[in-house]
């Protein structure tokens, strides 16, 4: 799947790299940086995942209970990921994460913005940092799924210049070119 | 009951075969196992070593077939044709993300299968 998977020719961008502050929708002071590491910042990740609206997952994720939740955290924050947080104070309102595939060269991407943030431009501010974090450390290409009738989510992908690679399942696949392999 | 598990790749099927077996110790059920998709011989051979170790650990007897052709198509035909009331299936693997992928011989036999379908996970 990993081999075949197509992605655009032409490189999208520029994208801005995180840190980043910028006022939301509702007035709202929302600083985006990448994950530190620290305690604090894993348990304010896992408690919105706590909060998180079971309508709002997708494909499996984030999962329902917290120790599971906490299991699949360890997973994407591990060394080898790339992980960004929209920080409302200290408040955790959204998250965002590029996991490698197990030939390390591609990378899947995953959004998720807290209900109460949601519909404030914190999601495209999120995947545009996300993708000039992911080019800043040198990943070329970035994929992810989304299911078909999420129209919000598949309009977002398609604005920052993600295309569609696969439409033959329930989800679509979408992939994005962020640099030159080459460089 | 008649159950047919359609396997096709190792680490997807053996939980559907696993869960089948199982259940049919307990209950009775006749299963048959359809071996689906397009594999080398050593590979077919070693779906079917598996198949009959995870039969002979649940205590049950089954009928191990290999089907050829398109995978979802084939196991709905065989469904309907023979009458079997239970089609069970690998239940969709995760991207590396942890997203649940439904590949396409599960949505083809989802959509397209008379008989009740069981994904297992």
């Amino acid at each position: 799947m990993t081999s075949e998977r197509r992605y655009p020719d032409e490189i999208s961008g520029p994208f801005p790299t995180p840190p980043r502050e910028f006022t939301d929708g509702e007035d709202r002071e929302i600083e985006i940086r990448p994950y530190d590491g620290s305690d604090a910042e894993y348990e304010s990740l896992s408690e919105m995942y706590v909060e998180f609206d079971p309508e709002d997952r997708a494909q499996g994720i984030p999962p329902g209970k917290e120790s599971r939740i906490r299991t699949w955290l360890d997973g994407i924050l591990a060394d080898d990921c790339y992980n960004i947080i929209a920080w409302d104070g200290d408040t955790a309102a959204g998250h965002a994460t590029l996991v490698p595939d197990t030939d390390g060269d591609h990378f899947e991407l995953a959004i998720f913005v807290l209900q109460d943030y949601q519909q404030a431009g914190i999601g495209t501010n999120l995947i545009k940092s996300l993708l000039g974090y992911g080019k800043s450390v040198g990943i070329t290409k970035v994929w992810l799924t989304v299911e078909r009738w999420n129209h919000p989510a598949v309009s977002l992908y398609k604005k920052v210049g993600f295309e569609t690679t696969g439409a033959e399942n329930f989800e679509l696949e979408m992939a994005i070119r962020i640099g030159d392999d080459e460089e | 009951m008649d159950v047919l598990v359609g396997i096709g790749s190792p680490d997807e099927s053996v939980a559907a075969l696993e869960r089948t077996a199982t259940r049919a110790a307990a209950t009775g059920d006749d299963v048959t196992v359809a071996i689906v998709g397009d594999h080398a011989d050593a590979a077919r051979e070693a779906l079917e070593a598996d198949a009959r170790a995870v039969a002979d650990d649940a205590g049950i007897d089954v009928s191990i077939r290999h089907v050829e052709g398109d995978p979802g198509s084939q196991l709905v035909d065989i469904a309907e044709a023979e009458g079997f009331e239970e089609l069970v299936i690998g239940g969709g693997s995760e991207s590396p993300m942890g997203k649940i992928t439904i590949g396409s011989t599960a949505e083809f036999v989802l959509l397209n299968a008379h008989t009740t379908v069981t994904l297992v996970r």
